[in-house]
């Protein structure tokens, strides 16, 4: 039996972690960006990550939702293009109902993934099938909420693993919102870069909380 | 283009939006260059957040600018960031590519150079009226009355890597093509100029329609690597075409305002002027890339 939930300083820790893989991963992203996209999805990512980093590191946080607004403002005024309203609107919108909260569990988890998808496709006008990161997120949110196990590392391994089908599952789409729209065929092939970026974020979240149970033992 | 929608702002009561959309329409790379990388439009909700704040004068904001998905997303983010400090926000996307989306899909379009006669109408606009739903619904007629199509003779690069955007053969042309190398309408060999021009202006005047007795402005824009002599030779045929249509031509501009680097190729505008804009039109302007001077009559 791992851990329930996080605390507010290892949420903070948590999301540190995210900061850095993302940073850590830039070029992936960017090369999966090239295909289809103008090949820069890595640099803004990895810009607004960077930023995220030092955000967390400057600032207290009042409780989990501010921890996760604190994300999303920051993507939203450093990553770019759609990618920064898209990214920054999932955190913002997922940060509105866990307010002062000072524990990060699996409902609050759910409620995150739940919140931002509704935040994400009301702003980008996306749904599944259409080759986006709505294609990780909803099968992820959904993956969270029929879950009835509390461990919050196995909840976000099996998250993970349904954003990592999710990821997958846009290499055959076609785009329908976006740029690549215009690519038609020519983006079939290659997995959406927004969609790559979101399950990068996850298995980041699943690595640290695991490495977390690790470090302190079984509870 | 910047600076000209910058300097209509300052002149204006209202806001015309700063740098970020121009992002999309200026070219990937070159808008990463003079923006100072992606953080140029990565800054475009709170960017346009701040400048709203800055241009307020408790008698709202407006939002002009091209029609491209990120744009209209962090400008959205931006009206609801004003909003919730009690700036009153109203936006008008601009749709002037007939070659992007059937009329029946108007808001699928993307805004190109028709940006210009736009904004230009938004400056005259916020200039002389003080009601937000006022200057919205003018500066949307103009929107509404105002038409592009684009051709491409040679792709535009990006400046860090002088890499080229997109592939077009050194003999192709392609009619409607986007800034970015999005598909236009008819990919071909080169033609001559006149019959060119004759296929651009018919694709754009079937569009809205216009029709005898109709006063325009028309708007020659280069698409980055285009002559000025290449540009005169396209305008002498489309006003040959306006005037045996019966159509008046109230204004004709010239130049490079919508543009991608190194990209051969021009588009041509037309806007519609009936009495309403055409006042706000004929109102001086003053910018580095764009002048209006009185209206020559």
């Amino acid at each position: 039996m791992g851990k329930q939930a996080l605390t507010l300083d290892e949420t903070r820790d948590m999301l540190a972690y995210v900061a850095a893989e993302m940073q850590r991963n830039q070029d992936l992203l960017s090369e999966a960006d090239r295909a289809i996209g103008d090949g820069d999805h890595g640099i803004g990512m990895a810009r607004g990550f960077c930023a995220v980093g030092r955000v967390l590191g400057e600032r207290s946080f009042a409780g989990v939702g501010a921890l996760y607004d604190a994300v999303g403002m920051t993507l939203l005024t450093s990553v770019g293009g759609a990618s920064g309203a898209i990214f920054g609107t999932l955190f913002r919108a997922g940060a509105a109902s866990l307010k002062e909260q000072q524990t990060f569990d699996s409902s609050a988890l759910s409620r995150l993934l739940l919140d931002g998808l509704a935040g994400v496709t009301a702003r980008g006008k996306a749904r599944v099938g259409d080759k986006t990161m709505v294609d990780v997120l909803e099968p992820a949110a959904r993956c969270c909420a029929e879950l009835t196990e509390t461990c919050q590392g196995e909840v976000l391994a099996a998250v993970t693993e349904a954003a990592k089908v999710g990821m997958a599952s846009t290499k055959d789409m076609l785009a329908a919102v976006g740029r690549a729209r215009s690519l038609g065929e020519r983006a079939r092939g290659h997995v959406d870069p927004g969609a790559v970026s979101l399950y990068l974020i996850l298995r980041s979240m699943s690595m640290y909380v695991t490495q977390l149970e690790q470090s302190v033992g079984p509870a | 283009m910047n600076r000209a929608r910058a300097r209509l702002t300052r002149e204006a009561g209202y806001a015309v939006p700063p740098p970020p959309p121009d992002v999309a329409r200026t070219g990937r790379g070159l808008g990463r260059l003079r923006l100072g990388g992606r953080q140029g439009d990565g800054r475009a909700a709170l960017g346009a957040k701040a400048q709203a704040r800055a241009l307020d004068r408790g008698r709202g904001v407006l939002y002009v600018y091209g029609n491209y998905a990120g744009d209209n997303m962090n400008f959205d983010i931006a009206a609801e960031l004003a909003g919730e400090e009690g700036i009153q926000t109203r936006t008008v996307r601009v749709w002037d590519d007939v070659a992007s989306a059937p009329p029946a899909q108007m808001d699928k379009r993307r805004g190109i150079a028709g940006d210009l006669f736009v904004i230009k109408i938004a400056g005259g606009v916020t200039a002389s009226v003080a009601d937000l739903d006022e200057a919205y619904r003018v500066v949307a007629k103009a929107r509404d009355h105002t038409r592009s199509i684009g051709i491409a003779l040679s792709a535009g690069s990006i400046p860090e890597t002088g890499e080229p955007t997109y592939e077009l053969g050194d003999d192709e042309i392609e009619i409607g093509m986007g800034l970015h190398g999005e598909p236009g309408v008819e990919r071909g060999k080169m033609q001559p100029a006149d019959l060119l021009v004759d296929k651009m202006m018919a694709r754009v005047m079937e569009d809205l329609p216009f029709q005898a007795g109709d006063r325009v402005c028309l708007l020659l824009n280069d698409l980055g690597a285009t002559t000025w002599l290449e540009m005169l030779i396209a305008n002498r045929k489309a006003h040959q075409i306006l005037e045996n249509q019966g159509i008046a031509v109230h204004d004709t501009v010239i130049g490079s305002y919508c543009t991608c680097q190194e990209m051969a190729g021009l588009s041509i505008t037309l806007m519609k002027l009936d009495e309403e804009p055409g006042a706000y039109y004929d109102l001086p302007a003053t910018s580095l890339a764009y002048t209006k001077g009185p209206h020559r009559g």
